[in-house]
């Protein structure tokens, strides 16, 4: 098991090399010189000159790839160009919203979910079957802003129980946090419960039809049992999967939803860099987004032994 | 109260409910403690609805509509499911075909027998003792390490004995086997059958037992009750059914069980060049670990065999021999490590694959599986000319050439334009052997293509390649672990084990006069191997008649 993971985690270390890469050629190779635009436009020959020097924009550009290779690898991802403050120090300013956004919504979609597309299943063909599959297409076809304003709408601005808009630190005050986590939350949940439940309901689909289920019952085992006991965890692996990826997604930037709820999160910044073609903070969040995906891949891969014992990667 | 185990009593199911789709038509039978009766039929007879029904867990589509199923007096039909599931496992346990997919792959073995124990209330005290009670029980070896072990690391007849284990672990009445060795190579099928005759007279078990194959209803029934289409048309103890069945239907199923006599060696061929020869054949898997050391499987090893043109040669072994990698090697759908494959003395075996094409339309073959050997989406036609077409044949006389292709095999021309669906599992075969066929080979290969059949289509299948044959002159390549249909097909045995050749020779010697210790010990392991089926007696008697 260890070298298994040990052997995961080398192998991302080529992948994470490749991105690191891939996002050092964005800045250098995009049109016009990082210099001109972060002197901008009043700037004279030689304080652009200056700047090169500053930025080892002369080297070679291996040379620089190094330099900038060696920097990340001490955590230095650089400074905004509009503000000066390190890169590092924006992300983590903006991480807390957003993970609070990640997990409260997975957790929630998971135990909705899951459950749903269980009994869809078990039902299948029937009424209670059909309302689930309804529900799930809605949740896919509606959009996430539609279903945010809407959710305004009803929760913040009729019935007064919940703020419209903003975010407040769990550690600050959980009460508020709670509140104010809720209705975004709710808005993202809609899509997640959909893309579940419909995954387990097809991976259960399948596995209810295999021969071990129908010993399950010849041993005169309860349904419930039958169900969560064997059925469930055979049917694990794509439904962790698109956990993974989903929880993935909403980390990497859930652009509408931070937007409308005003969230100070990576979403927001993502934005605003791109606005503001503010490199070293776009480079920053990419970096981080691909770091995450691979850890959460590899968390998946690990995920995957434990469920299924069959799965032993050579 | 009956003192009868079992008793179902005029027994219908049908489909939907609607009494006028039967699918099984008042079947009455009973089994008394300690005795086995065997539910013997062909597919579509209704023997393993008939187990389900008893169980308790026919399909939803599926209702038993007259009749009662009596289980120790109780009328299983008309419990409810609660009642049900406490009667499951305590009064009547089942096993199945596949012990593979019947154990649930990410549960410990040893946890899915104490399951039982505690669906049924049985405290958490005892639970571990008396599973790996019953485990010894069931002779597995080293009990400790195997209740911790994964299906998947265990051997198939492990599984079964697993299966078995679970079954018996509350001690229930009644025993439901549903084809538990069809899945199984021949000695462990021996073993298995050994085990459930200890254990019913051990425990007093009654067992219901169903079986397509009459070597296994020699070996363990009591009483035989012969299923067609749902109904039962006989009912007798074993040895009368075996010796003088009453019913022409009992009697047809009986004589196309394939004798284990050889049959006549055809005479010896003039001097030719061999449709097939194989030198020092060798496929090595090797697997690498973390380390750097390679594991190597020699999944053939240096395996040397000529096929002379118009023959048959038969290769024989259980699951792993090597067998079907042979065959795959020579027709490169997996490349061999080292060794030579001459295909009508043409070397094969290095020609890199982008030249391989001229080569592949020599070899052709034909696989175990016809529902799932033939492209479902594509008419029947389609599927027969896509080789000849690829070679250069204009459609036009791609397609005469299929139909009558079809009809060499036994099938309407109009087939060509209907889909596999439209067809059972021996049409299917007919319909794969007309694809073989279509691009003249000059080698056929056989991969177990008989093993699926019902033991009726299956002979007529045996006969229709043994036409072609005589007609086209084609050698066939027979692979088969069955040792019934490899006499009765075979001109020469080759038997393989664990990636080497055993003993080869003309089937007549090998088989009856087999001078390994393995081969003996496969022909003894044969299900049913005393009774001469065909002619409805023991083979003693045939012997002592031609004698």
């Amino acid at each position: 098991m260890l070298s298994y993971i040990l052997r995961r985690v080398l192998a991302a270390i080529p992948v994470m090399i490749f991105v690191a890469l891939f996002v050092f050629l964005l800045l250098r190779l995009s049109p016009g010189d990082p210099a001109a635009i972060i002197a901008g436009d009043t700037a004279t020959p030689e304080q652009l000159e200056q700047i090169r020097e500053r930025l080892g924009l002369n080297d070679p550009l291996l040379v620089q790839f190094a330099d900038w290779g060696w920097r990340l690898l001490q955590g230095d991802f650089g400074e905004s160009i509009l503000s000066g403050t390190p890169v590092t120090s924006m992300i983590a300013d903006r991480m807390e919203p957003t993970i609070s956004l990640a997990l409260t919504t997975i957790v929630l979609s998971i135990v909705i979910a899951v459950p749903l597309g269980v009994i869809a299943a078990w039902k299948h063909g029937t009424i209670i079957d059909r309302v689930v599959m309804a529900i799930s297409v809605l949740g896919f076809s509606v959009p996430v802003f539609v279903i945010a304003y809407v959710l305004i709408q009803v929760f913040a601005i009729n019935l007064k129980w919940l703020p419209v808009q903003g975010f407040t630190s769990i550690f600050d005050d959980p009460g508020t946090f709670a509140q104010r986590i809720t209705l975004p939350t709710l808005t993202l949940t809609s899509l997640y419960i959909a893309l579940i439940a419909r995954i387990t309901r097809t991976s259960m689909l399948e596995t209810l039809g295999e021969d071990f289920v129908r010993t399950a019952r010849a041993k005169g085992l309860a349904e419930r049992r039958v169900l969560m006991k064997h059925a469930l965890r055979n049917s694990a692996v794509p439904i962790v999967t698109v956990i993974g990826i989903g929880f993935a997604l909403i980390i990497s930037g859930v652009v509408v939803t931070e937007s409308v709820f005003n969230l100070p999160g990576i979403g927001r910044l993502t934005v605003d860099a791109v606005l503001a073609r503010d490199y070293p903070v776009i480079q920053g969040v990419i970096l981080l987004a691909s770091l995450l995906y691979v850890g959460i891949n590899l968390l998946i891969d690990i995920a995957y032994v434990i469920l299924d014992p069959r799965i032993r990667y050579a | 109260m009956s003192e009868n185990v079992l008793e179902i009593r005029n027994l219908s199911i049908a489909l939907d409910g609607d009494d006028s789709a039967r699918v099984v038509k008042d079947l009455s039978l009973s089994i008394k403690p300690g005795e086995t009766m065997c539910l013997v039929g062909e597919s579509g007879s209704g023997k393993s609805l008939t187990s389900l029904a008893t169980m308790g867990l026919l399909p939803k589509a599926l209702k038993a509509t007259t009749g009662e199923i009596l289980v120790n007096g109780v009328d299983v039909l008309k419990q409810s499911p609660g009642k049900l599931r406490d009667m499951r496992a305590t009064q009547m346990a089942m096993i199945f075909q596949e012990p593979m997919t019947a154990l649930n792959p990410v549960m410990k073995v040893g946890d899915q027998i104490a399951e039982v124990m505690e669906a049924h209330g049985r405290s958490k005290g005892d639970r571990r003792k008396a599973v790996l009670e019953i485990m010894e029980h069931v002779h597995l070896p080293d009990v400790e390490r195997i209740y911790g072990s994964y299906p998947h690391q265990l051997s198939g007849g492990q599984r079964q004995r697993i299966m078995i284990a679970m079954a018996l672990v509350l001690r229930p009445k009644l025993l439901i086997a549903d084809e538990p060795t069809t899945a199984l190579d021949v000695t462990t099928q021996a073993q298995v059958l050994k085990l459930i005759r200890e254990l019913r007279e051990e425990l007093g078990t009654a067992v219901l037992f169903i079986t397509h194959d009459m070597g296994v209803v020699a070996e363990i029934a009591d009483d035989v009750t012969v299923l067609r289409l749902g109904e039962a048309v006989e009912r007798a103890p074993v040895v009368d059914l075996l010796r003088g069945p009453r019913t022409d239907y009992a009697r047809e199923l009986l004589s196309a069980v394939p004798s284990l006599i050889p049959r006549a060696p055809r005479p010896t061929p003039k001097k030719a060049t061999p449709a097939l020869s194989t030198e020092a054949l060798t496929k090595v898997y090797s697997t690498k670990t973390l380390l750097g050391k390679a594991k190597e499987t020699r999944a053939a090893d240096a395996v040397n065999l000529t096929l002379g043109p118009g023959r048959t040669l038969g290769i024989v072994g259980e699951s792993g021999s090597g067998k079907s990698t042979v065959a795959r090697c020579i027709v490169r759908l997996i490349d061999p490590t080292s060794g030579s494959v001459k295909i009508t003395g043409e070397e094969i075996a290095d020609v890199p694959l982008n030249r391989l094409k001229p080569h592949r339309k020599r070899v052709q073959i034909v696989f175990q599986d016809p529902f799932r050997s033939l492209n479902p989406r594509i008419e029947v036609g389609e599927s027969i000319i896509e080789g000849p077409l690829n070679f250069g044949v204009s459609r036009k006389q791609a397609l005469e050439d299929a139909k009558r292709l079809l009809e060499l095999v036994g099938l309407p021309r109009s087939a060509i334009d209907r889909f596999p669906h439209q067809f059972s599992g021996g049409q299917r075969q007919r319909i794969a052997i007309a694809r073989a066929l279509a691009m003249q080979p000059d080698l056929l290969i056989a991969d177990e293509a008989v093993s699926a059949l019902d033991v009726s289509v299956q002979a007529q299948v045996l006969k229709l390649l043994d036409e072609i044959q005589e007609r086209m002159g084609i050698a066939i390549l027979f692979i088969t672990h069955d040792l019934r249909v490899a006499a009765q097909i075979c001109d020469e045995v080759m038997v393989m084990r664990k990636g080497q050749v055993v003993e080869a020779g003309p089937a007549a010697e090998v088989l009856a006069h087999p001078r390994t210790e393995y081969t003996r010990s496969l022909i003894e392991a044969a299900p049913g191997r005393h009774w001469d089926f065909a002619n409805f007696r023991p083979v003693a008697e045939t012997i002592a008649a031609a004698g």
